[in-house]
């Protein structure tokens, strides 16, 4: 790949925000005017949620058991096992649960976006539906959107309590605390504030995996290697992006709730 | 023949009153990351005319397909269809003109996850038109290009030429005022290359829609020019040369383009009889 210039450099990134803040911003008010295009949506639903559940509910059942059994270390020398289920639980709702499953379901669907929106650019199919009277945009990133924010939310609800329920297996079967003791410290210990932090973050994290895996999608170009290489970069993008994302909610979260 | 073949009137299908070129390029000029691509490209095309676009393989010629069909927006000068000034439309507009406009693509561009009837039923699909009526819309449009066996087949299934005849009954399946033709015949043998021009061609003298032809076979351009459809044997048929028109179709207009620019406008006789020295090294 050929060295730009520092101006160039700078001018093509200022270009793609704009690009993309426009991209973002069309997808957004299409979903305040007709059409609406409900079978994609639904298809996208079923493909974005229920297909990512597999992943997120084995990613989170094993980070569940391996808080857990990390934790248990740690907190044995300080005589306090039996807190275990309040770190497992309040780690998951807060924490790894939204930014986990946030993450896997980018590698999964971020990918499969820019992919499948890429190749339809590459063989013109894109330039075809405009030329056909419709808005790609319109048909294939709304759509998206709606369906991924919608379904990353359940999905990180899903995330959470099989991430919980691992964690009261290792608890329970490994380290030999009781069952009882474990799911009351962990519900007792969450409080409302942790529940929002926890359930807003998807919400974000489903916006940045659409709009940047159909922004690298749609911008395409180069063919099949092209199609590689915007795959890559929505996956890499949208990853970084949901870490930054959930620092900036944190913040924002600790400066509401105060914890 | 199938009775869809009976010529129908066009006359109410038309552009603004007063507006006769359907398609009208002024100043037009247009660059890629700096590099100029067309440069100051000014011509019209008149309703029911065929102009065929020509040219060594880079000049511009699917650019200029682009910017005819909005999907591109030039640098500067004025682009008007049907009287509209293309780069001046809202969205919305513009994909409302669109509906006007059938376009066929180099490589047919048909939706891979979508069967051929519901990639010709797309346009009627998305204007909420009954599936009992654009199931007969289709059927008729498939008759059009010869392929009612493959309506159920995916694109996957079928072969370079049956693509593009998929894409051609995808383009004219509303009946459009224009259509554009980006190298349908590019990548086919000899053969299918004929049968597809044949369609463009049952499209021109059947429908009397105005088009756009962009090619790169001289080949194809002198067909066009030179033959007619034939609704009787349901094939095409050479002009008589001892007619008024010498043997050429009188709706079939060339242009000619070498890097982004115009190098000859005009028609088959003047082209064939044309002094420019490039335009003639073309031709050889």
């Amino acid at each position: 790949m050929p060295i730009l210039p520092p101006e160039v450099f700078i001018k093509k990134q200022v270009a793609a925000v704009q690009e993309y803040s426009i991209l973002a911003g069309r997808a957004i008010a299409d979903l305040f005017s007709r059409p609406f295009y409900w079978d994609d949506i639904f298809t996208q639903m079923d493909s974005i949620g229920v297909g990512s559940m597999p992943i997120v509910v084995l990613t989170g059942f094993f980070t569940g058991c391996i808080l857990a059994l990390q934790s248990a270390t740690a907190l044995q020398e300080f005589g306090a096992v039996s807190k275990t289920g309040t770190l497992v639980s309040l780690s998951m709702v807060k924490e790894l649960g939204p930014v986990l499953t946030g993450l896997m379901v980018s590698g999964r669907n971020a990918a499969g976006m820019a992919s499948e929106l890429g190749s339809m650019k590459v063989t013109e199919q894109i330039d075809a539906m405009r030329a056909l009277g419709t808005d790609p945009v319109r048909k294939l990133v709304t759509p998206r959107l709606i369906a991924t924010v919608f379904m990353l939310f359940f999905l990180t609800i899903i995330a959470d309590a099989v991430g919980i329920a691992g964690g009261a297996l290792v608890s329970v079967g490994m380290l030999g605390l009781n069952a009882s003791s474990y799911l009351h410290s962990s519900y007792s210990s969450l409080v409302h504030g942790d529940i929002v932090q926890g359930l807003t973050k998807p919400l974000f994290s489903g916006f940045i995996i659409a709009t940047v895996g159909c922004f690298y999608g749609m911008r395409t170009t180069g063919g099949t290697q092209g199609v590689g290489r915007a795959t890559t970069q929505a996956v890499v993008v949208s990853s970084v992006f949901i870490i930054v994302m959930d620092f900036i909610v944190t913040r924002l979260m600790i400066g509401i709730f105060g914890s | 023949m199938p009775e869809e073949l009976s010529s129908p009137d066009r006359s109410s299908s038309t552009a603004p009153a007063g507006v006769t070129a359907v398609v009208q390029f002024e100043d037009v000029s247009i660059r890629f990351d700096g590099k100029p691509v067309l440069q100051e490209i000014s011509f019209s095309v008149e309703r029911g005319q065929t102009l065929v676009l020509l040219g060594p393989a880079g000049c511009g010629k699917s650019v200029l397909l682009k910017l005819a069909n909005g999907l591109l927006k030039s640098d500067s000068g004025t682009i008007r269809v049907f009287g509209e000034e293309i780069d001046k439309l809202r969205r919305r507009e513009l994909y409302a003109l669109r509906a006007r406009i059938g376009m066929v693509f180099q490589e047919s561009a048909l939706f891979d996850s979508l069967n051929v009837e519901d990639n010709v039923a797309y346009r009627l699909h998305e204007e909420r038109v009954p599936e009992a009526e654009a199931h007969a819309r289709v059927v008729e449009a498939l008759k059009f290009v010869e392929l009612q066996a493959a309506i159920d087949k995916f694109p996957s299934e079928l072969s370079g030429g049956m693509r593009r005849r998929v894409s051609i009954a995808r383009a004219i399946i509303s009946h459009p005022d224009l259509i554009l033709y980006d190298s349908p015949t590019g990548g086919l043998d000899p053969i299918t290359s004929t049968t597809i021009i044949e369609l463009v061609m049952k499209q021109r003298d059947v429908w009397h829609t105005t088009s756009l032809v962009v090619t790169h076979r001289l080949q194809d351009a002198f067909i066009l020019a030179t033959n007619r459809f034939d609704p009787a044997t349901g094939g095409m048929k050479r002009l008589p040369r001892d007619g008024a028109d010498h043997g050429i179709d009188e709706g079939t207009k060339f242009l000619l383009l070498n890097e982004g620019k115009i190098v000859f406008h005009g028609t088959t006789e003047e082209l064939v009889h044309s002094d420019d020295p490039w335009v003639k090294r073309y031709l050889e």
